[in-house]
């Protein structure tokens, strides 16, 4: 009895119209629970990338070091029980042997999209009296930009390490008092000391990376720390930020270095996020569970008060499987219908929060957001209703019809 | 009378409800019925004599438990659910004594019902046809209205315009006049006179008002489960 849905899709509007204040309702409760969960959503989304942006915005993605020394412990001949007393070794400066090979592989590697060896060492920062501890970064400058964009970060001053320039940061300036042009005494021991140009001061927002990095051209920096042709890190930025740890993993086996990427130093941090998707996750399930019985719960009233006439329409010939599909689409209908009012409600909220909110961060909601929550509270309502609908369909007529 | 004007015929039917239980109670003890084409009938008898039960199994709302129905020549006990409910659509139209709109709807899309619960969006011949017989029973101004906004007898007259809306080969009405007034029961039992000689269909009404009955050229009467007059002129049986 006819293939199209256009008796179904005609019921189910005039059942939903006709009782409008239960209907009117139950769309209130699924706009609310498909607002929260869209924006919730958006708002994680939008914070998470910003927390990674900021963080990974100054440091590398993959950091491959020289390996630690340990203690080589020569091996007992056969019959002699040996006991040994090992203290760990100090583990002084060192150069990543023939890092030039190690940078060019690194180079060819699909997966990283910049590599930057650096020389980086302690050293003591002076001017006048004053004095702080600094950290000595002899950098390319071209290959160093495109793993921590510090150029970008400049209050003052040009990003300029060559002939005895330094670049400093902002709360290093502000303890030694210096400024542009002025002369930084830095002291690396054993009598090693250099007097340098502040050509820029930048401002990472990390406090500790603007109290003590200075930038120096890396031939200055080796000269300084007495490692000359030496790096000892070579920094990497990967395509996939989510994958640097496997990548680190195989990167340390392909080289013999080590290799630690930003999630495993970072380790809080990525736990934080981890816990936030899940919160986000079960709320997200618990609202989407409410809906989704809310929608179950008003249909099944629904169908006891449309009784008599789901009997009427069965003697005049409806098939079971009509009577089904008049209450699949009714809570299709709900669904659909409340999440486009709920997604459209949390897109306004994302505008309010960006323009009037604490302008800590942008929120962006994704395309694919609310056409995806759309989808998903029609199929929640369809399977909500499917308890009702079944009952519906599996109404007796004879019995249903005298049903008052 | 010949088979091919026979639209009903019962051979042995009875029905037992809970059965196998110890509150088993056999409501119909064979009955044998035939109905012709455009006869008009009165189903009568007391209350708890099995009349709702008998109508329900014509009506291929419930199925006997022993013996056979036949609708239109075909056996129907055998049937399941979807081939019943599509020969329901095709054969019978219902008139209850509550009338039974669907109130969401208007008139005429009660009236359209039955035809589009078989082949869907209503065509303009189906509409033209609908509107006919609304103005048949004399209620051609009301096809917008909502169903609920008609007194009860004129909800009746919409109910018979339903039922007749797919020319059924038999129309079935339970109590049609039960809650009317005297008046307005006349003038509903009139429609069915009008419309059994009209469309040449099968009537079978059940009743309680015996001058209703007695306006039917044929009396059925149901007593304790058991057909005590005009079961079947055509076999003799009494």
């Amino acid at each position: 009895m006819g293939g199209s849905l256009w008796l179904e899709w005609k019921i189910a509007l005039r059942f939903l119209l006709d009782n409008y204040l239960q209907t009117l309702l139950i769309l209130v409760g699924i706009t609310v629970g498909c607002a929260v969960i869209v924006f919730i959503t958006a708002l994680v989304t939008g914070l998470q990338s910003n927390v990674i942006a900021r963080t990974l915005g100054t440091q590398a993605h993959i950091r491959m070091l020289p390996p630690d020394e340990v203690n080589r412990v020569l091996p007992a001949p056969p019959g002699v029980l040996a006991l040994d007393l090992e203290n760990p070794r100090p583990q002084r400066l060192r150069s990543i042997g023939n890092w030039q090979a190690v940078r060019d592989v690194l180079d060819r590697q699909p997966e990283i999209l910049a590599v930057s060896p650096m020389v980086s060492g302690p050293a003591m920062g002076r001017r006048g009296v004053a004095r702080a501890s600094v950290a000595l970064l002899g950098i390319d400058p071209v290959r160093y930009l495109r793993v921590v964009p510090v150029a970008d970060e400049l209050i003052a001053g040009r990003f300029e390490i060559g002939a005895g320039h330094a670049v400093i940061g902002k709360k290093l300036a502000e303890d030694l008092g210096l400024e542009l042009g002025d002369k930084l005494r830095l002291d690396a021991g054993e009598g090693r000391e250099a007097v340098v140009d502040v050509a820029g001061i930048f401002e990472l927002g990390v406090r500790e990376l603007d109290a003590r990095h200075v930038y120096l051209d890396l031939k200055q920096a080796q000269t300084l720390l007495d490692l000359p042709g030496a790096v000892t890190v070579i920094d990497t930025t990967v395509a996939d930020i989510f994958a640097a740890e496997d990548l680190a993993v195989r990167l340390a086996r392909l080289t013999g270095l080590k290799a630690e990427s930003w999630m495993a130093t970072n380790g809080e941090l990525l736990n934080a996020l981890r816990s936030q998707t899940m919160t986000t996750q079960m709320i997200r399930v618990f609202v989407g569970l409410s809906v989704a019985f809310g929608i179950a719960s008003v249909l099944a009233v629904s169908v006891v008060q449309r009784t008599r006439e789901i009997g009427i329409l069965r003697a005049m010939g409806s098939p079971r499987g009509q009577i089904l599909r008049v209450f699949l689409l009714q809570g299709g209908l709900l669904g659909l219908l409340g999440s486009g009012v709920g997604g459209g409600l949390a897109w306004l909220l994302v505008q309010a929060f960006n323009r009037f909110g604490a302008r800590l961060f942008e929120i962006l909601v994704e395309p694919t957001l609310i056409p995806g929550a759309m989808a998903v509270a029609t199929l929640t309502g369809v399977l909500a209703a499917a308890v009702p609908a079944r009952r519906a369909a599996r109404y007796d007529p004879a019995v249903a019809i005298r049903y008052v | 009378m010949s088979e091919s004007e026979e639209v009903l015929r019962l051979a042995g039917v009875c029905k037992v409800y809970n059965p196998g239980t110890p509150q088993e109670t056999e409501v119909l003890h064979g009955i044998d019925l035939r109905l012709a084409r455009g006869e008009l009938s009165a189903l009568i008898g007391p209350s708890g004599s099995g009349k709702s039960t008998l109508l329900n199994l014509i009506g291929l709302l419930d199925s006997p438990s022993a013996g056979e129905l036949y609708l239109l020549g075909r056996p129907t006990r055998e049937l399941d659910d979807a081939a019943r409910t599509r020969l329901r659509n095709e054969a019978i139209g219902f008139v209850f004594q509550f009338h039974h709109l669907i109130p969401a709807f208007s008139v005429l899309d009660n009236v359209l019902m039955p035809l589009m619960i078989r082949h869907g969006k209503p065509g303009a011949e189906d509409i033209e046809r609908a509107r006919g017989l609304l103005a048949e029973v004399g209620l051609e101004g009301f096809a917008a209205k909502k169903a609920t906004e008609l007194s009860g007898g004129q909800q009746q007259r919409v109910a018979i315009a339903r039922a007749l809306v797919t020319h059924p080969a038999l129309l079935l009405a339970d109590e049609p006049t039960g809650n009317l007034d005297t008046r307005t029961a006349e003038n509903v039992f009139e429609l069915f006179r009008r419309f059994n000689a009209q469309f040449g269909c099968a009537v079978l009404v059940v009743t309680h008002d015996p001058r209703l009955a007695a306006g039917c050229p044929r009396t059925v009467e149901l007593v304790d489960g058991w057909i005590v007059g005009g079961a079947d002129r055509a076999s003799g049986s009494p």
